[in-house]
């Protein structure tokens, strides 16, 4: 850091001068300002973001006790707390996984799932997308199908999978695909349709051909809604994924919280509840920071 | 003659016989009827005219964007097929692409013509320097303001060395104070340029401030109803605004323009109708009076 006295601007007596109003005057004149004083001009900056926090967490932990509470009274009101494993087992159980190699495979091998489904997703539905809103010819080809198999639940594609896979591997990484494909293939193309048809005449004006309007003003216009698609298709990813691998799984951590379900682990299925909330929430950060990244334009 | 002009100079735009009609289910409507214009090489043509008189509609047929019904655009005697970089054009909307920097915005039609990257980087950055914007050359196009977005507009057009400049109302969107000293670095970068204008605009002061010769179109179907030579002098000051030259032919333009106006608007718009409401309330409300 600079010395404070560097930090000052000459318009830092301004508000005081400025806003005389029931806020007192923050920085004394031609003084450098004391680290109280920056202390608290960084506080009033970030207050809203301190807050948001602050609130954040004691929600977080309000949840942990009210849970506590429910599971240590055993209480039944409607539904029934009495087989519900407790946070502190919870933990327990965590940190005893977190040496199981078998867990960390279960992870592991979820996450695999997830990346190769998705990237196809991605891979197959955002080019598609981009020729569907660019050629009409595509576009009424292919829309009509893709229709009619869009509202198809991935969990409803598993039977027909498990027959057109010849490994089990393959069929839940299909039904994956499945799950994600629609979200970036529809988002993709309702980028491509709000495309603003001003900015493809101004590149055209400046000797832009087909291609070149393709790659310079379609693609990056139709980017944020891509990564909406990006972002609503990994989440349909994980949905899609753990019904698979419950249903027709060996490995993976959907199939590690319905495996302890069966051998009456209870504690490992909130474990397995609470990986799968985590690595889909962390998924999505993944995305949302590759979207910061692709799109510095759009970042304030 | 024509012909010959084209052999010699350069940004001759020709206008013949032209119409152009919209099809609709009732049949084609016509948003532009027998209109010849021409703007000679380095002149400063602007068309004015009622909303919805179909100015736009011609200048996006010179850009190349429309095809004519009938008639025929011809820049230096080449007919036009459609865009090309050799028209460059100036949006109301400014339409810089927002995931493109201020320079990469400037660089674009370099780009699109195969310039190497440094090449055109310095060409930029010069441009950008004559429209005073260097400082802003790694900013996205989000973060300025009106005025510096058009300038941007304006240097992106000319960065390829067009024959022609076409503007759809440039200004439109801008406040007054930074629409007058826009006009003034349009002047000045065209009498350094030399090159052709082709200005539309619905602001009579505009349209006879910055031109040699302005075009007043009739109320849809537009046609060319009257082309009134702007003898005054240049360089021109924002002074001479005031002179009697220049009133009287803003009288001259706004007459025109105001007839074509209300037939524009359409209905039983007379002069009484515009002294506004005459009832009296009296304290009442307007339903009850009715």
């Amino acid at each position: 850091m600079s010395s404070p006295a560097l930090l000052r601007h000459p318009e830092d007596n301004m508000p005081a001068i400025a806003e005389a109003g029931p806020v007192p005057a923050v920085t004394p004149p031609a003084t450098p300002p004391s680290f109280g004083t920056l202390a608290l001009r960084w506080y009033r900056l970030n207050q809203g973001r301190l807050r948001a926090t602050a609130i954040g967490i004691a929600s977080l932990i309000a949840f942990l006790l009210v849970w506590h509470l429910l599971t240590t009274y055993r209480v039944v009101f409607f539904v029934r707390f009495t087989n519900v494993p407790s946070p502190l087992t919870v933990y327990a159980s965590f940190t005893k996984a977190m040496h199981d190699p078998k867990f960390l495979m279960h992870i592991l091998l979820s996450c695999r799932r997830i990346f190769i489904g998705f990237s196809l997703a991605a891979i197959v539905g955002v080019p598609l997308g981009l020729i569907m809103g660019r050629f009409k010819l595509v576009h009424e080809i292919i829309f009509p199908v893709a229709e009619v198999l869009r509202p198809i639940p991935a969990i409803a594609w598993v039977p027909m999978a498990i027959m057109l896979w010849p490994t089990n591997e393959q069929s839940i990484v299909f039904i994956t695909f499945l799950g994600s494909f629609f979200p970036i293939l529809v988002n993709t193309l309702h980028g491509m349709s709000l495309v603003d048809p001003v900015l493809v005449r101004a590149a055209q004006c400046l000797g832009a051909r087909e291609r070149s309007i393709f790659r310079e003003v379609y693609f990056p216009a139709s980017l944020p809604h891509i990564f909406t698609g990006l972002t609503v298709g990994m989440g349909v990813a994980w949905v899609s994924l753990i019904a698979a691998e419950m249903i027709s799984g060996q490995y993976g951590i959907g199939y590690f919280t319905w495996e302890a379900y069966s051998l009456v682990q209870y504690a490992d299925i909130a474990l397995g509840m609470i990986a799968i909330g985590v690595l889909g929430l962390g998924s999505s950060l993944l995305i949302r920071g590759a979207g910061q990244l692709v799109m510095p334009w759009r970042s304030t | 003659m024509s012909e010959m002009l084209a052999s010699t100079s350069k940004g001759h735009i020709e206008v013949k016989n032209f119409s152009l009609a919209y099809e609709t289910i009732e049949g084609p409507v016509q948003a532009v009827t027998d209109t010849q214009i021409h703007v000679k090489p380095g002149e400063f043509v602007s068309i004015v005219g009622p909303s919805g008189c179909g100015k736009s509609t011609l200048l996006n047929a010179v850009a190349g964007f429309l095809k004519p019904t009938t008639g025929v655009v011809t820049v230096d005697g080449e007919f036009v097929n459609g865009p090309s970089a050799e028209r460059g054009m100036v949006f109301q909307q400014y339409s810089l692409f927002p995931w493109k920097t201020v320079r990469e915005n400037v660089e674009f039609g370099l780009k699109m013509r195969g310039m190497p990257r440094s090449q055109r980087e310095r060409a930029a950055r010069t441009l950008l320097g004559l429209a005073g914007l260097e400082a802003f050359e790694k900013h996205y196009p989000e973060k300025l303001s009106g005025g510096m977005k058009q300038r941007v507009g304006i240097v992106r057009a000319l960065a390829t060395g067009p024959k022609v400049l076409l503007l759809d109302e440039p200004f439109g969107a801008l406040d007054a104070q930074t629409r007058v000293i826009m006009q003034q670095i349009l002047t000045n970068m065209w009498q350094r340029l030399k090159i052709s204008v082709l200005f539309v605009t619905h602001d009579i002061d505009e349209a006879i401030f910055l031109s040699d010769r302005v075009y007043c179109m009739t109320a849809r179907p537009g046609s060319i109803k009257a082309e009134i030579p702007i003898p005054l002098e240049r360089p021109r000051q924002q002074s001479m605004m005031m002179s009697s030259e220049f009133l009287a032919l803003r009288r001259g333009l706004m007459s025109l323009i105001r007839e074509e106006s209300l037939k524009a608007m359409g209905g039983e718009i007379n002069d009484l109708g515009m002294q506004g409401l005459n009832i009296e309330l009296h304290g009442h409300s307007l339903v009850e009076v009715l």
